[in-house]
């Protein structure tokens, strides 16, 4: 018997408040043989997650198994009693969730948390079992493995904290490891190096694993089989290869579809032909209480025009357009609104100021009042910038929600009633009400899986046609910025490091901090992770994290080029480049990185 | 498009949709009979208020009325009946005062945050410094025992409790993206509080209105224990404790009585408290299903 896990025949239930139990997987079977990574994909509530939580006997408060079998090691565990299927966890199958940040208790140092479980299973004493974790931080690639365990969980990185996540499930040597999307919630340069140490430990360890992902070009990486999934049903399953080259299925070929659009090949229209800006940020420098996040950026958003800001989390994106936005108060510079400096405080705005440039935000399920109907919440712009009451605004708000191709019907549903995508466009469809001249846009599809996004993107595209709208649009997603904006913005640790047409930015010559994001994008060829993480950049970027308000270039400490006794003591200046292209670089323009 | 196509959620009957647990069920029930004695109460207790019925003092249960006779030989369960009356209506009256100050101070906190914050929030911790029950001794020392007094001391003191839980329910919730998306919008105080907050903090502040009741209860029938709170002839079942203690070395269970009707009527509202927040966790943890 080779195989570690086989499931046959699952069913799971779940009951949605007040209701009746709906079935969630119907009748899944699968396999894991040992040294195997089985990729589950498919659109969120396909029930990927379900399945892997079942591996472990385990359903989610409200939701049962009420078929099949489970066998792990040759034993049924559904057949288990309560106890005895308990302690197999963590000792034969172990679990990484998406954010290790909610797993880790924060106030225990991160050595004593990872071998709590072999500790409690009786592994060994604490002595010997934190020798075995100092060598598996070193197999997971983490820096100065031997001091780490000693750091509380907020004094490290997202990327190693997860790195630390998969540590702690593997401290038992489990048979079978449940990844369940452990990338998801990083950037793609954390991405790549949490990746790689997944993929090494588990080679190393000879451990079956399952891995959940929405993401093809994760799955490419990573994967020996492929079991697509749709609405808790097996689509189609096969090896990576044949998934990925030769889908059998429609809807496998669906997913691929809405796989992002490699970055470099898009062009677009002349940036001459823009016309004035309907937001100018000038020199603006911003924070939270004593913290300066923001310093000395300008950024330009021309009428019906798409700017695109990228940068890794923390970078201050969010900040931009809170700033803009009026909700974070600059300290230093100017806004400029539709040709007229806008007041640093949102209450001091005037409502037609307010009305032209509207915010949407990352998170479609709390951006919008749970306790208010749809109709209610396209309503009140309505009401508030344009005064319109009864009829007529139950008119528009049908028009608006026909506007992002929603059903009318809605407007008498709570937000809870609506899938994530659907939100996220009631959510648009709330910035539009105001008419506004431009929209802020946080994140808007990074909560959403590919499909799912890439309709919201195409929904974008159209009404800045039709309604001619600019939008600033943040995101980490490069894939996504590349195919849609006009102009991008790079933004590092709270200062523009690159700046110009989104052409000229995705083609070389690069920033190198712009090259490091771009050769961080997942390809969905198989091997590419292998080339990428042992570049001198990957391993540069990967060895520090962003330091906000340093001396210097502030890429200086993850940078593979940089120039010692000069890049960490001078900020560099912003050089205006052919094709108007501004970068912020100690290099000369010959050795910045080309592709 | 495939994310438009349309589920509508499954709705459930009311009854269905209560999910009421046999605790909760029984709480409920015993709390419904309370409210129906206090409001049909004259109509139901066979002798009046304060009526003396029988010349033997502390009559068991059985002689005299039905649940026997107090210190003066007044009908203990005509009493409890017109008791139960006062004791809810004024655990509901402080109850709502408390909850007045505390939510509007505590949400303005919240909202306005700054030096107004700052003020209230240390007001209302000097006060929370002393114990409860002897900051209302001394105020109902110094301005005497009336029912106003009594009303009026009571709620406030409950409402620091109150203030706390409001406060720190709008902080939260003030930070949510849909807040900031009012706010962006460049809406007012009034609207931000009444329509994205408050509606949104609803069921939390519906457990803690039950539970600052019950305390209420607690609250006043200790005071009229004590003498401070209700006064003779009036009858109230903290009053019915103090006045027939003295019986219950004759073997009397007048005092005993109207202790488990508050036993019965704090613990049911806590029981039911507990169903309404366990349903509620439920709830969002349901929600996450279909993820
Ligand atoms: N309210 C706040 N108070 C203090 N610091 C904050 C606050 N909000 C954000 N920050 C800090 O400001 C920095 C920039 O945050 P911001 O949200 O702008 O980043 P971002 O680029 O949008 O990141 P992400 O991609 O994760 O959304 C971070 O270091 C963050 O910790
Ligand atoms: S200025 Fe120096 S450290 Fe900064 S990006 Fe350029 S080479 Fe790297
Ligand atoms: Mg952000």
């Amino acid at each position: 018997m080779t195989d570690v896990l086989t499931i046959k025949n699952l069913h799971v239930e779940g009951r949605p408040p007040g209701g009746d139990y709906v079935p969630i997987v119907k009748g899944v079977s699968l396999n894991v043989r040992k040294g195997e990574v089985l990729a589950l994909i498919g659109e969120s509530g396909s029930g990927k997650s379900t399945i892997s939580l079942a591996a472990m006997g385990f359903a989610r408060p409200g939701c049962r198994i009420s078929r099949g079998e489970v066998w792990l090691n040759g034993r049924d565990i559904m057949a288990l009693p309560p106890h005895d299927r308990h302690a197999l966890r963590g000792d034969e199958v172990s679990y990484v969730a998406q954010s290790a940040a909610a797993s880790f208790n924060p106030a225990l140092r991160i050595g004593r948390q990872v071998i709590e479980a072999p500790l409690w299973h009786g592994a060994g004493d604490a002595a010997t079992l934190t020798a075995a974790a100092v060598e598996l931080y070193r197999k997971l690639d983490l820096p100065s493995p031997e001091t780490v365990g000693e750091k509380f969980p907020h004094q490290v990185s997202g990327g190693q904290l997860q790195r630390l996540m998969a540590a702690m499930a593997m401290s038992c040597g489990p048979d079978l490891l449940i990844l369940d999307e452990p990338t998801t919630a990083l950037d793609v340069t954390t991405q790549i190096e949490v990746l790689k140490a997944f993929r090494d430990i588990i080679r190393d360890q000879g451990t079956a694993a399952i891995y959940v992902t929405h993401d093809l070009a994760v799955v490419a990486q990573v994967a020996d089989r492929i079991l697509v999934l749709k609405n808790g049903e097996t689509v189609e399953e096969g090896p990576t290869n044949q998934i990925l080259h030769a889908p059998r299925h429609d809807y496998t070929r669906t997913l691929m579809a809405a796989v992002r659009p490699a970055p470099h090949l898009v062009d677009h229209i002349d940036p001459a032909a823009a016309q004035a800006p309907v937001i100018s940020v000038r020199n603006v420098t911003a924070g939270y209480g004593a913290l300066t996040i923001l310093s000395d950026v300008s950024v330009d958003v021309p009428a019906a025009s798409v700017v695109g800001v990228i940068g890794e989390s923390g970078c201050g994106k969010s900040t931009l357009a809170r700033v803009v936005a009026g909700l974070t108060p600059l300290r230093e510079g100017t806004v400029i609104l539709d040709g007229k400096p806008a007041a640093p405080a949102v209450r001091d705005r005037p409502r037609a100021a307010l009305k032209d440039c509207q915010i949407v935000f990352q998170m479609a399920d709390t951006a919008l009042n749970p306790r208010q109907r749809i109709g209610d919440i396209l309503g009140r712009p309505l009401d508030f910038y344009q005064g319109l009451k009864g009829r007529e605004r139950a008119e528009r708000v049908a028009e608006l929600l026909e506007l992002v191709d929603l059903p009318r019907g809605f407007a008498s549903r709570f937000p809870g009633e609506l899938s994530g995508g659907q939100k996220q466009r009631v959510n648009l469809a709330r910035a539009l009400a105001a008419d506004p001249k431009v929209i802020l846009c946080d994140e808007v599809t990074s909560a959403l899986d590919t499909v799912v996004a890439a309709g919201v993107i195409e929904l974008l595209k159209s009404l800045k046609d039709k309604l001619g709208v600019a939008y600033m649009f943040i995101s980490h997603d490069l894939s996504t910025v590349a195919s849609f904006a006009d102009e991008v913005v790079v933004l590092y640790a709270g200062r523009v490091v690159e700046k110009g047409p989104s052409k000229a930015v995705f083609s070389p010559p690069f920033h190198p901090y712009t090259k490091l994001l771009l050769s961080s994008v997942p390809e969905m060829r198989q091997g590419w992770l292998d080339g990428v993480a042992d570049t001198s950049e990957a391993r540069a970027a990967s060895a520090a994290s962003v330091v906000i308000g340093g001396t210097g270039c502030p890429f200086a400490n993850r940078c593979a080029l940089a120039i010692s006794g000069t890049c960490d003591t001078t900020a560099p200046a912003v050089r205006d480049l052919p094709g108007d292209l501004q970068i912020a670089c100690h290099l000369p323009v010959a050795e910045l990185p080309v592709s | 498009m495939s994310d438009v196509s349309d589920h509508g959620a499954p709705r459930a009957s009311v009854f269905a949709g209560l999910r009421l647990t046999w605790t909760a069920g029984l709480a409920g029930a015993i709390l419904l009979f309370w409210l129906v004695l206090a409001l049909f109460g004259p109509w139901i207790a066979p002798h009046g208020e304060a009526e003396i019925i029988s010349g033997t003092t502390f009559a068991p249960i059985g002689e005299g009325g039905l649940l026997g006779t107090d210190k003066l030989g007044r009908d203990v369960f005509s009493r409890l009946i017109y008791g139960v009356r006062t004791t809810m209506l004024l655990a509901l009256i402080t109850t709502l005062i408390s909850f007045a100050f505390g939510v509007t101070l505590g949400f303005a906190a919240a909202i306005l945050k700054g030096w107004f914050d700052v003020v209230i929030s240390r007001i209302v911790e000097a006060f929370m410094a002393f114990p409860s029950t002897l900051l209302a001794l001394v105020v109902i020392g110094a301005f005497g025992t009336s029912i106003t007094v009594l009303v009026l001391t009571v709620g406030l003191v409950l409402s620091t409790g109150v203030f706390r839980v409001s406060r720190a329910l709008g902080y939260d919730i003030g930070v949510m993206d849909f807040v900031e998306a009012a706010r962006a919008r460049g809406e007012g105080t009034w609207w931000i509080l009444t329509r994205e907050i408050l509606p949104n903090s609803m069921a939390p502040l519906i457990a803690e209105f039950g539970l600052r009741f019950t305390f209420s209860i607690l609250f006043l029938s200790g005071l009229s224990f004590l003498g401070l709170g209700v006064q003779e002839p009036a009858a109230d079942w903290g009053l019915m404790v103090q006045e027939n203690v003295g019986g219950l070395f004759l073997g009397s269970s007048a005092a005993l009585i109207p202790a488990a009707c508050i036993a019965s009527l704090t613990v049911s509202m806590n029981l039911l408290v507990d169903w309404f927040q366990q349903r509620q966790q439920g709830e969002t943890v349901l929600e996450k299903i279909d993820q």
